[in-house]
């Protein structure tokens, strides 16, 4: 029905960009990864040094392993915070529905740089945490472990990355039809038996997606420990950014991004056949 | 409609003893009254229809009595007990939804479990059970299917299944039918009332459909803004309509707007002996009560007029004559089926079955 010559403009621009933005860098990376650097230039020689490296170095494994405990804190708290607040907005906001949902969303619009700083004068040694605590008496001096802690960059993230917990979950609940919710009850469900046996099973897929938004996206987040992570908050991002700037080490940050591009396909993978599978027309 | 409401009470009362009684319930969301002032008792074993157009309020009334919404003001009491204060699962009553409201990540079979499971019955118990109810329904082989393989039939049928296995007092059935093509209607409908008669099940079944509403109900209350116009049986409701909104709701009739003078009643051309005082009064004449004047033995008490035939709809045993009376006063006639007609011709109607209606 459409001529070649239709489809071919039509179809260009994205390929261009598919191709020119994600399939040429990724390969360039994945290249790296198997190059060396020596005496401070790169050497095209195939190799597998870097992965060896990469294992072998406690160092790597470490902030590989804490970026993970951070991801999946962060996913967890976002979680416990997103939706019980997308269930409340979804069920029982009324007609303040719309109103508290722009509240969820405004902050969005706010630049993070400007949210991990505003955590920093919050949560400083002269902070206004800090203030308060002495103030109400409760410490005599400032609580140390509120900044540069991996608690404070799995506070910054989870406040960063609810309301991407919560859109998909709220518009996963918005989506249950309500006569099937008046049908559990009709049937003698509760509150709790019907959350239970009807409106969870149906948001898994909302929360699916929920959870991976918060755990890829902290994975990969290389600010807010820049910002309030300090040494002991160091995540893996920061480390890729070091070996691509100061260390000149491009190789083994291409490794790097390597493994962590396969950890989060493997979950990107695994959740999709998991959202399959609770999804339901 | 008093005399028809107090006549329906009594037929509730020797049917059987009176298992819901809504009392001058009214319901409002924000200012709009949906229900206004509902008094209705249905007796154990009943099938009561609320019969009404969208935006009547019965969908309203069911929906109060499943626990869904809460009244305004009055009270609903269920074999002694007051029922309008329990939350929905604590009242033995029981929904079949407009779009049967399966759940969808559960099969047939866990569908149906569902109300038993709740109450955390013996699984044994719920295995034996569900096979019975599903065999009751004639789903037995679908029972592990997803409720979206099914048609719309079959999922009507797990709904009902769903909804019974719980033995309730009362069941609830919000146009369950609505979403069905024509045949397969009838056919739901011969089913329903086989299954309530042998379940002995009350019945509250909520439809626009009048002729279903004749067809299934031992009563039919008809609901009209808000308001009970009228509750009585089929046939009464029928054959002795208190206003004209229900003549018109319930069949086909011709309602006659006419003018009652020192004993005779005028509309038009016809005119015919009736009692009452002199002023305006309107009539229902159903169209099944004019015939040919040929086929009808000159007697008393009928009335005569002469009409032209402008239409003739055919219907299989009967058809439907739209005659001109002259004047532009059109009737309907039904007739048994006699082939196609034309030109003018007498008709007659005994005066006794234009029945005098309210506005």
């Amino acid at each position: 029905m459409y001529s070649r010559t239709y489809k071919t403009l039509v179809s260009s621009s994205p390929l261009l960009w598919v191709g020119l933005f994600l399939l040429l860098p990724y390969t360039l990376m994945f290249a790296h990864s198997f190059w060396a650097v020596q005496d401070g230039v790169l050497v095209h020689q195939w190799n597998l040094h870097n992965y060896l490296t990469l294992f072998s170095k406690s160092l790597y494994v470490e902030v590989l392993l804490r970026t993970m405990r951070i991801a999946a804190s962060v996913t967890l708290c976002s979680l416990l915070l997103g939706y019980p607040l997308a269930y409340y907005l979804s069920f029982h906001a009324g007609a303040r529905k719309e109103l508290l949902y722009q509240f969820v969303i405004v902050p969005l619009w706010v630049s993070y740089l400007v949210r991990g700083y505003a955590w920093k004068t919050i949560l400083g040694s002269e902070g206004v945490l800090n203030g308060f605590l002495q103030y109400l008496h409760l410490t005599h001096e400032p609580v140390a472990f509120l900044l540069y802690s991996p608690f404070a960059v799995v506070l910054v993230l989870t406040h960063i990355y609810t309301p991407f917990v919560f859109l998909p979950i709220y518009a996963a609940l918005e989506h249950i039809p309500r006569p099937l919710v008046e049908a559990s009850h009709d049937l003698g469900a509760g509150i709790a038996q019907t959350f239970l046996r009807v409106i969870l099973p149906l948001s898994i897929p909302g929360l699916l997606a929920g959870a991976t938004f918060a755990f890829v996206l902290s994975l990969g987040d290389f600010l807010a420990p820049l910002l309030v992570g300090g040494a002991s908050g160091t995540m893996i991002a920061n480390v890729v950014q070091s070996l691509f700037g100061a260390a000149l080490d491009w190789p083994l940050g291409a490794a790097i991004s390597v493994c962590i591009l396969l950890v989060i396909i493997s979950l990107l993978f695994f959740t999709e056949r998991l959202e399959k599978r609770w999804s339901f027309k | 409609m008093n005399s028809s409401a107090a006549s329906s009470t009594a037929a509730a009362s020797s049917a059987g003893a009176v298992l819901l009684e809504v009392r001058e319930m009214s319901k409002s969301f924000g200012a709009r009254a949906v229900l206004k002032n509902i008094s209705l008792n249905i007796a154990s074993g009943e099938f009561l229809t609320l019969l009404g157009e969208s935006g009547s309020g019965k969908t309203t009334l069911l929906r109060l009595v499943a626990g869904f919404e809460q009244p305004t003001a009055g009270a609903i009491w269920m074999s002694g007990g007051r029922l309008d204060t329990l939350p929905p699962y604590k009242r033995r009553v029981n929904t079949v939804f407009q779009n049967y409201a399966l759940f969808p990540h559960l099969s047939v079979r866990e569908n149906v479990a569902y109300g038993l499971r709740v109450k955390k019955t013996s699984a044994t118990e719920i295995g034996n059970r569900v096979e019975k109810a599903l065999r009751m329904v004639k789903m037995l082989e679908f029972a592990d299917s997803q409720p979206s393989k099914l048609s719309g039939g079959q999922q009507q049928r797990v709904a009902l299944a769903r909804a019974l296995i719980n033995r309730p007092l009362l069941l609830l059935l919000d146009e369950p039918l609505s979403a069905l093509d024509a045949n397969l209607r009838k056919q739901m409908q011969s089913e329903l009332k086989a299954l309530q008669r042998e379940l002995g099940i009350t019945f509250l079944f909520v439809t626009h459909d009048q002729e279903e509403a004749m067809a299934l109900s031992d009563r039919i209350a008809l609901l009209r803004n808000g308001a009970l116009e009228q509750v009585a049986s089929p046939r009464e409701i029928y054959a002795h309509p208190a206003t004209a909104y229900t003549a018109q709701f319930i069949g086909q009739t011709n309602l006659l707007r006419s003018e009652i003078m020192d004993g005779t009643a005028r509309c038009g051309v016809l005119r015919w002996p009736t009692e009452g005082p002199s002023g305006p009064a309107i009539f229902s004449l159903r169209p099944e009560a004019i015939r040919f004047a040929s086929d009808a033995a000159l007697a008393p008490g009928t009335a005569r007029f002469r009409a032209l035939l402008q239409q003739q709809f055919f219907s299989g045993a009967s058809e439907l004559l739209e005659v001109n009376c002259g004047g532009g006063q059109l009737l309907r006639v039904r007739i048994s089926a006699r082939g196609p007609l034309s030109g003018e011709h007498e008709f007659v109607f005994s005066t006794g079955d234009a029945i005098r209606v309210q506005e």
